[in-house]
Protein backbone atom coordinates (compact mmCIF):
# COMPACT_ATOMS: atom_id res chain seq x y z
CA UNK A 1 0.00 0.00 0.00
CA UNK A 2 3.11 2.39 1.05
CA UNK A 3 4.58 1.77 -1.74
CA UNK A 4 1.60 2.69 -4.66
CA UNK A 5 1.48 5.39 -2.79
CA UNK A 6 5.02 6.44 -2.91
CA UNK A 7 4.72 5.34 -6.39
CA UNK A 8 1.99 7.60 -6.73
CA UNK A 9 3.24 10.26 -5.58
CA UNK A 10 6.38 9.95 -8.04
CA UNK A 11 3.69 9.88 -10.32
CA UNK A 12 2.04 12.99 -9.73
CA UNK A 13 5.30 14.62 -9.15
CA UNK A 14 7.16 13.45 -12.10
CA UNK A 15 4.87 15.48 -14.73
CA UNK A 16 4.49 18.11 -12.74
CA UNK A 17 8.18 19.75 -12.64
CA UNK A 18 8.07 19.06 -16.51
CA UNK A 19 5.60 21.88 -17.39
CA UNK A 20 6.30 23.49 -13.64
CA UNK A 21 8.80 25.65 -15.42
CA UNK A 22 5.86 28.09 -17.01
CA UNK A 23 6.42 29.32 -20.61
CA UNK A 24 6.88 32.93 -21.07
CA UNK A 25 4.49 35.31 -21.03
CA UNK A 26 5.37 36.56 -24.30
CA UNK A 27 5.55 32.65 -25.77
CA UNK A 28 1.73 32.52 -24.64
CA UNK A 29 0.75 35.67 -25.75
CA UNK A 30 2.19 35.12 -29.03
CA UNK A 31 0.50 31.95 -29.45
CA UNK A 32 -2.60 32.97 -28.76
CA UNK A 33 -2.59 35.68 -31.09
CA UNK A 34 -1.85 32.62 -33.37
CA UNK A 35 -4.90 31.21 -32.81
CA UNK A 36 -6.87 34.10 -33.40
CA UNK A 37 -4.94 34.27 -37.12
CA UNK A 38 -5.92 31.18 -37.58
CA UNK A 39 -9.52 31.67 -36.67
CA UNK A 40 -9.70 34.81 -38.90
CA UNK A 41 -8.20 33.27 -41.81
CA UNK A 42 -10.65 30.25 -41.22
CA UNK A 43 -13.46 32.91 -41.58
CA UNK A 44 -12.00 34.52 -44.54
CA UNK A 45 -11.80 31.05 -46.17
CA UNK A 46 -15.74 29.99 -45.46
CA UNK A 47 -16.69 33.83 -46.97
CA UNK A 48 -14.85 32.57 -49.76
CA UNK A 49 -17.12 29.28 -50.12
CA UNK A 50 -20.15 30.68 -49.69
CA UNK A 51 -19.48 33.80 -52.52
CA UNK A 52 -18.49 30.50 -54.85
CA UNK A 53 -21.60 28.43 -53.87
CA UNK A 54 -23.73 31.37 -55.07
CA UNK A 55 -21.91 32.46 -57.56
CA UNK A 56 -21.59 29.20 -59.14
CA UNK A 57 -25.12 27.89 -58.77
CA UNK A 58 -25.95 31.08 -60.21
CA UNK A 59 -24.21 30.93 -63.20
CA UNK A 60 -24.90 26.89 -63.55
CA UNK A 61 -28.41 27.49 -63.57
CA UNK A 62 -28.37 30.54 -66.15
CA UNK A 63 -26.06 28.05 -68.24
CA UNK A 64 -28.14 25.11 -68.23
CA UNK A 65 -31.13 27.62 -68.70
CA UNK A 66 -33.31 26.96 -65.81
CA UNK A 67 -33.19 30.40 -65.03
CA UNK A 68 -33.16 33.10 -67.81
CA UNK A 69 -30.34 35.10 -67.92
CA UNK A 70 -32.34 37.65 -69.39
CA UNK A 71 -33.95 38.79 -66.36
CA UNK A 72 -31.38 37.66 -63.68
CA UNK A 73 -28.16 37.77 -65.40
CA UNK A 74 -24.83 36.05 -65.35
CA UNK A 75 -21.64 36.44 -62.80
CA UNK A 76 -19.68 36.02 -65.92
CA UNK A 77 -21.76 38.89 -67.60
CA UNK A 78 -21.58 40.73 -64.78
CA UNK A 79 -17.93 40.54 -64.50
CA UNK A 80 -17.63 40.87 -68.31
CA UNK A 81 -19.64 44.11 -67.84
CA UNK A 82 -17.56 45.48 -65.08
CA UNK A 83 -14.30 45.21 -67.14
CA UNK A 84 -16.05 46.62 -69.95
CA UNK A 85 -16.88 49.68 -67.60
CA UNK A 86 -13.09 49.74 -66.13
CA UNK A 87 -10.69 49.50 -69.49
CA UNK A 88 -13.06 51.22 -71.85
CA UNK A 89 -15.87 54.04 -70.13
CA UNK A 90 -19.32 53.68 -69.54
CA UNK A 91 -22.69 55.14 -71.34
CA UNK A 92 -21.92 58.18 -69.33
CA UNK A 93 -18.55 58.12 -69.70
CA UNK A 94 -15.15 56.91 -67.66
CA UNK A 95 -16.36 54.83 -64.82
CA UNK A 96 -14.21 56.62 -61.92
CA UNK A 97 -15.99 59.66 -62.56
CA UNK A 98 -19.44 57.91 -61.95
CA UNK A 99 -18.04 56.42 -58.70
CA UNK A 100 -16.93 59.74 -57.68
CA UNK A 101 -19.83 62.05 -58.33
CA UNK A 102 -21.77 59.76 -56.29
CA UNK A 103 -19.57 59.04 -53.59
CA UNK A 104 -19.29 62.75 -53.06
CA UNK A 105 -23.41 63.29 -53.00
CA UNK A 106 -23.44 60.39 -50.37
CA UNK A 107 -20.32 61.36 -47.82
CA UNK A 108 -22.13 65.22 -47.97
CA UNK A 109 -25.32 63.81 -47.59
CA UNK A 110 -24.15 61.81 -44.71
CA UNK A 111 -21.90 64.62 -43.21
CA UNK A 112 -25.05 66.89 -43.36
CA UNK A 113 -27.55 64.94 -42.29
CA UNK A 114 -25.13 63.46 -39.20
CA UNK A 115 -24.32 66.72 -37.78
CA UNK A 116 -27.93 68.06 -38.25
CA UNK A 117 -28.98 65.18 -36.22
CA UNK A 118 -26.22 65.32 -33.34
CA UNK A 119 -27.16 68.88 -33.11
CA UNK A 120 -30.95 68.72 -32.99
CA UNK A 121 -30.90 65.44 -31.28
CA UNK A 122 -28.88 66.59 -28.45
CA UNK A 123 -30.66 70.17 -28.38
CA UNK A 124 -33.99 68.52 -27.78
CA UNK A 125 -32.85 65.96 -25.64
CA UNK A 126 -31.28 68.61 -23.36
CA UNK A 127 -34.18 70.73 -23.51
CA UNK A 128 -37.69 69.98 -22.17
CA UNK A 129 -40.04 72.29 -23.63
CA UNK A 130 -38.31 72.16 -27.18
CA UNK A 131 -38.48 67.94 -26.84
CA UNK A 132 -42.40 68.46 -25.86
CA UNK A 133 -43.09 70.57 -28.29
CA UNK A 134 -41.22 69.28 -31.63
CA UNK A 135 -41.66 65.53 -30.65
CA UNK A 136 -45.08 65.83 -32.46
CA UNK A 137 -43.59 67.34 -35.66
CA UNK A 138 -40.74 64.71 -35.88
CA UNK A 139 -42.61 61.51 -35.62
CA UNK A 140 -45.19 62.90 -38.60
CA UNK A 141 -42.28 63.72 -40.22
CA UNK A 142 -40.87 60.30 -39.44
CA UNK A 143 -43.74 58.31 -40.39
CA UNK A 144 -43.87 59.29 -44.06
CA UNK A 145 -42.01 57.47 -46.24
CA UNK A 146 -38.87 60.37 -46.52
CA UNK A 147 -37.67 58.96 -50.11
CA UNK A 148 -40.63 60.93 -52.06
CA UNK A 149 -38.98 64.10 -50.75
CA UNK A 150 -36.45 63.51 -53.25
CA UNK A 151 -38.98 64.40 -55.91
CA UNK A 152 -39.52 67.54 -54.31
CA UNK A 153 -35.91 68.21 -53.35
CA UNK A 154 -35.49 67.82 -57.69
CA UNK A 155 -37.86 70.24 -58.41
CA UNK A 156 -36.98 72.94 -55.64
CA UNK A 157 -33.07 72.38 -55.69
CA UNK A 158 -32.28 71.54 -59.49
CA UNK A 159 -31.10 68.35 -60.99
CA UNK A 160 -27.61 69.48 -59.65
CA UNK A 161 -25.83 67.60 -56.28
CA UNK A 162 -27.97 69.89 -54.02
CA UNK A 163 -30.89 67.88 -54.37
CA UNK A 164 -29.34 64.31 -53.90
CA UNK A 165 -26.53 65.39 -51.19
CA UNK A 166 -30.55 67.02 -49.89
CA UNK A 167 -32.41 63.07 -50.38
CA UNK A 168 -29.66 61.80 -48.28
CA UNK A 169 -28.97 64.01 -45.65
CA UNK A 170 -33.21 63.53 -45.28
CA UNK A 171 -32.40 60.03 -45.06
CA UNK A 172 -29.20 59.67 -42.04
CA UNK A 173 -30.85 62.90 -40.40
CA UNK A 174 -33.83 60.87 -39.00
CA UNK A 175 -31.89 57.76 -37.71
CA UNK A 176 -28.99 59.94 -36.09
CA UNK A 177 -31.38 62.16 -34.67
CA UNK A 178 -33.53 59.24 -32.64
CA UNK A 179 -29.98 58.07 -31.89
CA UNK A 180 -28.59 60.97 -30.41
CA UNK A 181 -32.07 61.91 -28.70
CA UNK A 182 -32.13 58.90 -26.73
CA UNK A 183 -28.60 58.60 -25.81
CA UNK A 184 -28.46 62.08 -23.97
CA UNK A 185 -31.75 61.18 -22.22
CA UNK A 186 -29.96 57.82 -21.22
CA UNK A 187 -26.85 59.62 -19.15
CA UNK A 188 -26.55 58.57 -15.80
CA UNK A 189 -27.71 61.13 -13.85
CA UNK A 190 -24.61 60.63 -11.61
CA UNK A 191 -22.52 60.92 -13.84
CA UNK A 192 -24.49 64.43 -14.46
CA UNK A 193 -24.32 64.99 -10.90
CA UNK A 194 -20.33 64.97 -10.22
CA UNK A 195 -19.62 67.15 -12.99
CA UNK A 196 -21.88 69.91 -11.65
CA UNK A 197 -20.09 69.30 -7.79
CA UNK A 198 -16.87 69.71 -9.89
CA UNK A 199 -17.63 72.62 -11.37
CA UNK A 200 -19.09 72.19 -14.82
CA UNK A 201 -21.41 74.97 -16.27
CA UNK A 202 -23.93 74.01 -18.75
CA UNK A 203 -21.64 74.10 -21.56
CA UNK A 204 -18.98 71.74 -20.29
CA UNK A 205 -21.93 69.35 -19.31
CA UNK A 206 -22.95 68.68 -23.10
CA UNK A 207 -19.69 68.57 -24.25
CA UNK A 208 -17.77 66.69 -21.83
CA UNK A 209 -20.52 64.11 -20.41
CA UNK A 210 -24.07 64.16 -22.31
CA UNK A 211 -21.90 64.25 -25.73
CA UNK A 212 -19.31 61.30 -25.05
CA UNK A 213 -22.12 59.56 -23.03
CA UNK A 214 -24.57 59.53 -26.01
CA UNK A 215 -22.02 58.97 -28.54
CA UNK A 216 -21.74 55.03 -28.23
CA UNK A 217 -25.83 55.41 -29.46
CA UNK A 218 -24.49 58.69 -31.96
CA UNK A 219 -21.96 55.54 -33.85
CA UNK A 220 -24.08 52.90 -33.62
CA UNK A 221 -26.29 54.68 -35.89
CA UNK A 222 -23.46 55.81 -37.94
CA UNK A 223 -23.11 52.09 -39.58
CA UNK A 224 -26.86 52.41 -40.59
CA UNK A 225 -26.86 55.66 -41.59
CA UNK A 226 -23.70 55.81 -44.51
CA UNK A 227 -26.05 52.83 -46.21
CA UNK A 228 -29.12 55.48 -46.34
CA UNK A 229 -26.95 58.16 -47.28
CA UNK A 230 -26.05 55.95 -50.44
CA UNK A 231 -29.63 54.93 -51.17
CA UNK A 232 -30.27 58.87 -50.58
CA UNK A 233 -28.20 59.45 -53.47
CA UNK A 234 -29.33 56.69 -55.54
CA UNK A 235 -32.79 57.82 -55.23
CA UNK A 236 -31.91 61.54 -56.05
CA UNK A 237 -30.00 60.35 -59.09
CA UNK A 238 -33.62 58.42 -60.18
CA UNK A 239 -35.05 61.87 -60.01
CA UNK A 240 -32.84 63.33 -62.31
CA UNK A 241 -29.56 63.27 -62.97
CA UNK A 242 -26.64 62.99 -65.46
CA UNK A 243 -23.80 61.21 -63.63
CA UNK A 244 -23.49 58.60 -60.59
CA UNK A 245 -24.01 55.20 -59.91
CA UNK A 246 -27.27 55.45 -59.85
CA UNK A 247 -28.08 56.81 -63.07
CA UNK A 248 -25.71 54.32 -64.44
CA UNK A 249 -28.21 51.49 -63.00
CA UNK A 250 -31.11 53.14 -64.69
CA UNK A 251 -29.51 53.58 -67.49
CA UNK A 252 -28.47 49.87 -67.61
CA UNK A 253 -32.46 49.36 -66.95
CA UNK A 254 -33.17 51.08 -69.84
CA UNK A 255 -31.54 48.53 -72.08
CA UNK A 256 -32.69 45.79 -70.43
CA UNK A 257 -29.34 45.00 -69.44
CA UNK A 258 -29.69 43.09 -66.22
CA UNK A 259 -25.65 42.56 -65.72
CA UNK A 260 -25.92 45.89 -66.13
CA UNK A 261 -28.09 46.34 -62.90
CA UNK A 262 -26.03 43.75 -61.10
CA UNK A 263 -22.62 45.48 -61.74
CA UNK A 264 -23.71 48.78 -60.77
CA UNK A 265 -25.57 47.45 -57.40
CA UNK A 266 -22.23 45.69 -57.29
CA UNK A 267 -19.96 49.27 -57.32
CA UNK A 268 -22.44 50.42 -54.39
CA UNK A 269 -21.77 47.35 -52.04
CA UNK A 270 -17.99 48.06 -52.55
CA UNK A 271 -18.93 51.72 -51.56
CA UNK A 272 -20.92 51.05 -49.15
CA UNK A 273 -18.05 48.51 -47.05
CA UNK A 274 -15.47 50.75 -47.82
CA UNK A 275 -17.15 53.30 -45.63
CA UNK A 276 -18.16 50.57 -42.89
CA UNK A 277 -14.35 49.83 -42.48
CA UNK A 278 -14.01 53.80 -42.28
CA UNK A 279 -16.93 53.61 -39.64
CA UNK A 280 -15.86 51.25 -37.59
CA UNK A 281 -11.69 52.23 -37.51
CA UNK A 282 -14.01 55.78 -35.79
CA UNK A 283 -15.77 54.04 -33.56
CA UNK A 284 -12.54 52.19 -32.37
CA UNK A 285 -10.78 55.40 -32.01
CA UNK A 286 -13.77 57.43 -30.18
CA UNK A 287 -14.69 54.97 -27.88
CA UNK A 288 -11.59 53.46 -26.93
CA UNK A 289 -12.80 53.93 -23.28
CA UNK A 290 -15.49 51.09 -23.48
CA UNK A 291 -14.04 47.51 -22.34
CA UNK A 292 -14.01 45.45 -25.41
CA UNK A 293 -17.07 43.34 -26.11
CA UNK A 294 -17.53 39.93 -24.99
CA UNK A 295 -15.12 37.20 -26.48
CA UNK A 296 -13.12 39.69 -28.33
CA UNK A 297 -10.38 39.90 -26.08
CA UNK A 298 -7.27 38.07 -26.18
CA UNK A 299 -6.83 36.29 -23.09
CA UNK A 300 -3.79 35.13 -21.98
CA UNK B 1 -18.70 81.84 13.96
CA UNK B 2 -21.02 80.26 11.56
CA UNK B 3 -20.67 76.92 11.16
CA UNK B 4 -19.76 75.43 7.73
CA UNK B 5 -23.26 73.68 7.39
CA UNK B 6 -26.34 73.78 9.18
CA UNK B 7 -29.39 72.53 8.61
CA UNK B 8 -32.51 73.25 10.55
CA UNK B 9 -35.45 71.51 10.74
CA UNK B 10 -35.38 69.84 7.16
CA UNK B 11 -37.76 67.72 5.94
CA UNK B 12 -37.43 65.82 2.50
CA UNK B 13 -39.97 64.03 0.90
CA UNK B 14 -40.35 61.84 -2.15
CA UNK B 15 -42.66 61.04 -4.83
CA UNK B 16 -42.77 56.98 -4.91
CA UNK B 17 -43.71 55.48 -8.41
CA UNK B 18 -47.41 54.58 -7.35
CA UNK B 19 -48.11 58.70 -6.50
CA UNK B 20 -47.55 58.44 -2.76
CA UNK B 21 -44.98 60.30 -0.88
CA UNK B 22 -42.17 59.11 1.18
CA UNK B 23 -40.89 61.02 3.81
CA UNK B 24 -36.88 60.29 3.52
CA UNK B 25 -36.51 63.05 6.43
CA UNK B 26 -37.62 64.47 8.65
CA UNK B 27 -36.77 67.82 11.15
CA UNK B 28 -32.94 66.96 10.79
CA UNK B 29 -31.10 69.10 12.73
CA UNK B 30 -27.43 69.20 12.03
CA UNK B 31 -24.29 71.45 12.38
CA UNK B 32 -20.80 70.93 11.39
CA UNK B 33 -18.57 73.73 12.31
CA UNK B 34 -15.64 75.02 10.16
CA UNK B 35 -12.53 72.74 10.00
CA UNK B 36 -14.73 69.72 11.76
CA UNK B 37 -14.54 66.45 10.28
CA UNK B 38 -18.21 64.91 11.18
CA UNK B 39 -19.42 61.43 10.56
CA UNK B 40 -23.02 60.08 10.20
CA UNK B 41 -23.92 56.80 10.88
CA UNK B 42 -27.51 54.76 10.91
CA UNK B 43 -29.32 51.82 9.15
CA UNK B 44 -29.91 51.55 5.81
CA UNK B 45 -32.22 53.66 4.19
CA UNK B 46 -32.56 56.18 6.89
CA UNK B 47 -31.99 59.01 4.78
CA UNK B 48 -27.41 59.39 4.93
CA UNK B 49 -27.37 59.82 1.24
CA UNK B 50 -30.15 62.53 0.90
CA UNK B 51 -28.42 64.72 3.61
CA UNK B 52 -25.38 64.91 1.63
CA UNK B 53 -27.73 65.18 -1.79
CA UNK B 54 -29.54 68.83 0.53
CA UNK B 55 -26.04 69.94 1.59
CA UNK B 56 -24.53 69.91 -1.85
CA UNK B 57 -27.72 71.28 -3.58
CA UNK B 58 -28.14 68.60 -5.80
CA UNK B 59 -31.37 67.95 -4.31
CA UNK B 60 -33.99 70.93 -2.45
CA UNK B 61 -34.91 70.82 0.88
CA UNK B 62 -38.82 70.26 0.84
CA UNK B 63 -39.16 72.47 4.22
CA UNK B 64 -36.34 73.77 6.52
CA UNK B 65 -33.44 75.51 6.26
CA UNK B 66 -29.93 74.49 4.69
CA UNK B 67 -26.95 76.73 4.92
CA UNK B 68 -23.47 75.80 3.70
CA UNK B 69 -20.83 78.72 4.85
CA UNK B 70 -23.28 80.94 6.13
CA UNK B 71 -25.04 81.06 2.67
CA UNK B 72 -28.54 79.37 2.18
CA UNK B 73 -28.19 76.41 -0.41
CA UNK B 74 -29.62 77.62 -4.35
CA UNK B 75 -28.27 75.10 -6.65
CA UNK B 76 -25.12 73.59 -6.69
CA UNK B 77 -23.17 75.14 -3.78
CA UNK B 78 -19.71 76.55 -4.02
CA UNK B 79 -16.33 74.99 -2.61
CA UNK B 80 -17.43 71.70 -2.13
CA UNK B 81 -16.38 67.92 -2.91
CA UNK B 82 -18.54 65.32 -2.81
CA UNK B 83 -17.21 61.68 -2.99
CA UNK B 84 -20.15 59.73 -3.86
CA UNK B 85 -21.46 56.40 -3.22
CA UNK B 86 -21.70 54.90 -6.34
CA UNK B 87 -19.12 54.83 -8.95
CA UNK B 88 -19.73 58.14 -10.60
CA UNK B 89 -16.53 58.57 -12.42
CA UNK B 90 -16.60 59.31 -16.14
CA UNK B 91 -15.63 56.20 -18.37
CA UNK B 92 -14.54 57.62 -21.52
CA UNK B 93 -11.60 60.10 -19.71
CA UNK B 94 -8.68 58.50 -18.41
CA UNK B 95 -7.39 58.66 -14.39
CA UNK B 96 -5.24 61.47 -15.85
CA UNK B 97 -8.35 63.10 -17.50
CA UNK B 98 -10.79 62.49 -14.57
CA UNK B 99 -8.63 63.61 -11.99
CA UNK B 100 -7.89 66.79 -14.01
CA UNK B 101 -12.19 67.48 -14.91
CA UNK B 102 -12.07 69.93 -11.90
CA UNK B 103 -9.35 72.57 -12.65
CA UNK B 104 -10.26 72.31 -16.07
CA UNK B 105 -13.74 72.82 -15.17
CA UNK B 106 -12.59 75.76 -13.34
CA UNK B 107 -10.82 77.33 -16.40
CA UNK B 108 -7.84 76.25 -16.03
CA UNK B 109 -5.65 75.39 -19.08
CA UNK B 110 -5.28 71.62 -19.86
CA UNK B 111 -1.83 71.05 -19.15
CA UNK B 112 -1.30 73.02 -15.86
CA UNK B 113 -4.60 70.92 -14.72
CA UNK B 114 -2.72 67.66 -16.04
CA UNK B 115 -0.19 68.19 -14.07
CA UNK B 116 -1.69 69.16 -11.07
CA UNK B 117 -3.70 65.67 -11.41
CA UNK B 118 -0.46 63.72 -11.54
CA UNK B 119 0.35 64.80 -8.21
CA UNK B 120 -2.99 64.17 -6.64
CA UNK B 121 -2.94 60.57 -8.53
CA UNK B 122 0.42 60.17 -7.06
CA UNK B 123 -0.92 61.42 -2.93
CA UNK B 124 -3.50 58.34 -3.75
CA UNK B 125 -0.86 55.88 -5.11
CA UNK B 126 -2.37 55.76 -8.80
CA UNK B 127 1.53 56.42 -10.05
CA UNK B 128 1.32 54.67 -13.08
CA UNK B 129 -1.97 53.80 -13.96
CA UNK B 130 -2.74 57.61 -15.99
CA UNK B 131 -3.11 56.30 -18.81
CA UNK B 132 -6.01 53.62 -17.78
CA UNK B 133 -9.37 53.86 -18.21
CA UNK B 134 -11.99 53.08 -15.30
CA UNK B 135 -12.94 50.08 -16.75
CA UNK B 136 -9.33 48.79 -16.54
CA UNK B 137 -9.15 49.71 -12.94
CA UNK B 138 -10.24 47.60 -9.90
CA UNK B 139 -13.08 49.12 -7.56
CA UNK B 140 -10.84 50.29 -4.95
CA UNK B 141 -8.74 52.44 -7.71
CA UNK B 142 -11.91 53.69 -8.93
CA UNK B 143 -12.73 54.73 -5.55
CA UNK B 144 -9.19 56.55 -5.40
CA UNK B 145 -9.67 58.42 -8.66
CA UNK B 146 -13.25 59.42 -7.27
CA UNK B 147 -11.08 60.47 -4.08
CA UNK B 148 -7.99 62.52 -6.09
CA UNK B 149 -11.05 64.37 -8.22
CA UNK B 150 -12.87 65.80 -5.56
CA UNK B 151 -9.71 66.79 -3.21
CA UNK B 152 -7.97 68.22 -6.21
CA UNK B 153 -10.26 71.38 -6.17
CA UNK B 154 -9.47 71.57 -2.45
CA UNK B 155 -13.13 72.17 -1.52
CA UNK B 156 -13.58 73.69 1.87
CA UNK B 157 -16.62 71.24 2.27
CA UNK B 158 -16.36 67.68 1.20
CA UNK B 159 -18.94 65.14 1.42
CA UNK B 160 -18.04 61.59 1.31
CA UNK B 161 -20.73 58.45 0.85
CA UNK B 162 -19.29 55.39 2.18
CA UNK B 163 -16.25 55.91 0.25
CA UNK B 164 -14.08 52.97 1.67
CA UNK B 165 -16.78 50.64 2.13
CA UNK B 166 -15.91 48.55 -0.90
CA UNK B 167 -12.16 47.93 0.16
CA UNK B 168 -10.48 45.27 1.97
CA UNK B 169 -9.79 46.34 5.38
CA UNK B 170 -5.76 46.60 4.47
CA UNK B 171 -6.26 48.87 1.67
CA UNK B 172 -8.69 50.66 3.61
CA UNK B 173 -7.21 51.61 6.89
CA UNK B 174 -4.30 52.66 4.55
CA UNK B 175 -6.88 55.07 2.96
CA UNK B 176 -8.17 55.90 6.29
CA UNK B 177 -4.92 57.49 7.41
CA UNK B 178 -4.00 59.12 4.05
CA UNK B 179 -7.26 60.63 4.27
CA UNK B 180 -6.59 61.73 7.63
CA UNK B 181 -3.32 63.72 7.28
CA UNK B 182 -4.81 64.71 3.73
CA UNK B 183 -7.60 66.38 5.74
CA UNK B 184 -5.02 67.69 7.81
CA UNK B 185 -3.42 70.05 5.50
CA UNK B 186 -6.22 71.21 4.14
CA UNK B 187 -8.75 71.71 7.34
CA UNK B 188 -11.89 71.43 5.11
CA UNK B 189 -15.24 70.72 6.99
CA UNK B 190 -16.33 66.93 6.16
CA UNK B 191 -19.09 64.76 6.63
CA UNK B 192 -18.54 61.09 5.95
CA UNK B 193 -21.61 58.65 5.75
CA UNK B 194 -20.44 55.40 6.95
CA UNK B 195 -22.08 51.93 7.90
CA UNK B 196 -19.15 51.01 10.17
CA UNK B 197 -19.19 52.70 13.46
CA UNK B 198 -15.57 51.88 14.42
CA UNK B 199 -14.26 53.60 11.51
CA UNK B 200 -17.02 56.90 11.73
CA UNK B 201 -15.41 56.88 15.68
CA UNK B 202 -11.46 56.31 14.43
CA UNK B 203 -11.99 59.54 11.83
CA UNK B 204 -14.41 62.07 13.35
CA UNK B 205 -14.12 64.72 15.46
CA UNK B 206 -18.32 64.18 15.87
CA UNK B 207 -20.68 61.14 15.21
CA UNK B 208 -24.21 61.87 14.22
CA UNK B 209 -26.52 58.87 14.69
CA UNK B 210 -29.93 59.05 12.48
CA UNK B 211 -32.84 57.28 13.12
CA UNK B 212 -34.61 54.64 11.35
CA UNK B 213 -36.58 56.51 8.50
CA UNK B 214 -38.04 58.97 8.20
CA UNK B 215 -34.21 60.30 9.29
CA UNK B 216 -33.73 62.80 12.35
CA UNK B 217 -30.65 63.13 14.12
CA UNK B 218 -30.94 60.99 16.76
CA UNK B 219 -27.85 61.93 19.30
CA UNK B 220 -24.75 63.72 18.20
CA UNK B 221 -21.37 62.01 20.23
CA UNK B 222 -17.98 64.08 20.32
CA UNK B 223 -15.17 62.38 19.58
CA UNK B 224 -12.51 63.25 22.18
CA UNK B 225 -9.17 61.43 20.97
CA UNK B 226 -6.16 63.36 20.22
CA UNK B 227 -4.80 63.87 16.84
CA UNK B 228 -2.86 62.85 14.31
CA UNK B 229 -4.78 59.97 15.12
CA UNK B 230 -3.28 56.51 13.58
CA UNK B 231 -6.71 54.61 12.78
CA UNK B 232 -5.42 51.44 13.42
CA UNK B 233 -3.48 52.15 16.74
CA UNK B 234 -6.00 54.28 18.38
CA UNK B 235 -8.62 51.62 18.14
CA UNK B 236 -6.45 49.80 20.69
CA UNK B 237 -7.28 53.04 23.20
CA UNK B 238 -9.36 51.99 25.73
CA UNK B 239 -11.39 55.27 25.49
CA UNK B 240 -12.07 53.96 22.34
CA UNK B 241 -13.75 51.14 23.06
CA UNK B 242 -16.06 53.38 26.00
CA UNK B 243 -17.13 55.99 22.88
CA UNK B 244 -17.89 52.74 20.81
CA UNK B 245 -19.92 50.99 23.29
CA UNK B 246 -21.89 54.28 24.44
CA UNK B 247 -22.92 55.00 20.75
CA UNK B 248 -23.50 51.88 19.40
CA UNK B 249 -26.24 51.27 22.30
CA UNK B 250 -28.44 54.32 20.60
CA UNK B 251 -27.11 52.70 17.35
CA UNK B 252 -28.56 49.32 17.63
CA UNK B 253 -32.09 50.43 18.33
CA UNK B 254 -31.97 51.86 15.17
CA UNK B 255 -30.87 49.30 13.17
CA UNK B 256 -33.13 46.97 14.54
CA UNK B 257 -36.56 48.89 13.99
CA UNK B 258 -34.86 49.38 10.35
CA UNK B 259 -34.40 45.71 9.64
CA UNK B 260 -38.00 44.78 11.53
CA UNK B 261 -39.57 47.01 9.45
CA UNK B 262 -37.59 46.09 5.86
CA UNK B 263 -38.38 42.28 7.19
CA UNK B 264 -41.99 42.84 7.50
CA UNK B 265 -42.27 45.00 3.90
CA UNK B 266 -40.44 42.62 2.39
CA UNK B 267 -42.97 39.26 3.50
CA UNK B 268 -45.55 41.81 2.88
N1 LIG C 1 -35.37 59.77 -5.72
C1 LIG C 1 -36.03 59.08 -4.75
N2 LIG C 1 -37.34 58.79 -4.90
C2 LIG C 1 -38.01 58.11 -3.94
N3 LIG C 1 -37.47 57.67 -2.79
C3 LIG C 1 -36.16 57.92 -2.58
C4 LIG C 1 -35.36 58.63 -3.55
N4 LIG C 1 -34.11 58.71 -3.07
C5 LIG C 1 -34.12 58.09 -1.87
N5 LIG C 1 -35.35 57.63 -1.56
C6 LIG C 1 -35.74 56.93 -0.35
O1 LIG C 1 -35.29 57.68 0.75
C7 LIG C 1 -34.77 56.83 1.76
C8 LIG C 1 -33.38 57.27 2.13
O2 LIG C 1 -32.49 57.00 1.07
P1 LIG C 1 -30.93 57.23 1.19
O3 LIG C 1 -30.32 56.88 -0.11
O4 LIG C 1 -30.68 58.59 1.71
O5 LIG C 1 -30.55 56.14 2.29
P2 LIG C 1 -29.12 55.85 2.95
O6 LIG C 1 -29.25 56.19 4.39
O7 LIG C 1 -28.06 56.53 2.19
O8 LIG C 1 -29.03 54.27 2.80
P3 LIG C 1 -27.72 53.39 2.51
O9 LIG C 1 -26.96 53.33 3.78
O10 LIG C 1 -28.28 52.06 2.16
O11 LIG C 1 -26.98 54.03 1.42
C9 LIG C 1 -34.81 55.41 1.22
O12 LIG C 1 -35.89 54.73 1.84
C10 LIG C 1 -35.08 55.57 -0.24
O13 LIG C 1 -35.93 54.56 -0.69
MG1 LIG D 1 -26.59 55.89 0.93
Amino acid sequence: MSARNAAARLDVTAPISAPGTPAPITDLAAQRIRARRRRELNIYGLRVLVAVIVLGSWELTTRIGIVDQFFFGQPSGIAKQLWIWITEETALGPLWEQVLVTMEETVLGFIVGTVLGVVIGVLLGRNRLLADVFSIYIKAANAIPRVVLGALFAISLGLDIRSKVATAAILVFFVVFFNAFQGVREVERNLIANARILGADDRRLTTEVIVPSALSWIIASLHISFGLALVGAVVGELFGATQGVGELIYSAEHNFNANGVFAGMLLLAAMALLAEAFITALENRLVRWRPPAVGSEIQI
Amino acid sequence: MTPAIDLRGVTKRFLTPSGGVYTALRDLNLTVQAGEFCAVVGPTGCGKSTTLALISGLEPASEGEVEVLGKPVRGIAEQIGYVFQTDAVFPWKTVLDNVAAGPRYHGRPTSEARSTAREWISRVGLSGFEDRYPYQLSGGMRKRVALAQSLINEPRILLMDEPFSALDVQTRSLMENELLSLWANTRASVVFVTHDLEEAIALADRVFVISAGPGTVKANYPVPLTRPRNVTEIRMQPQFSQIYGEIWNDLKDEVLVSYERQKRSGAA
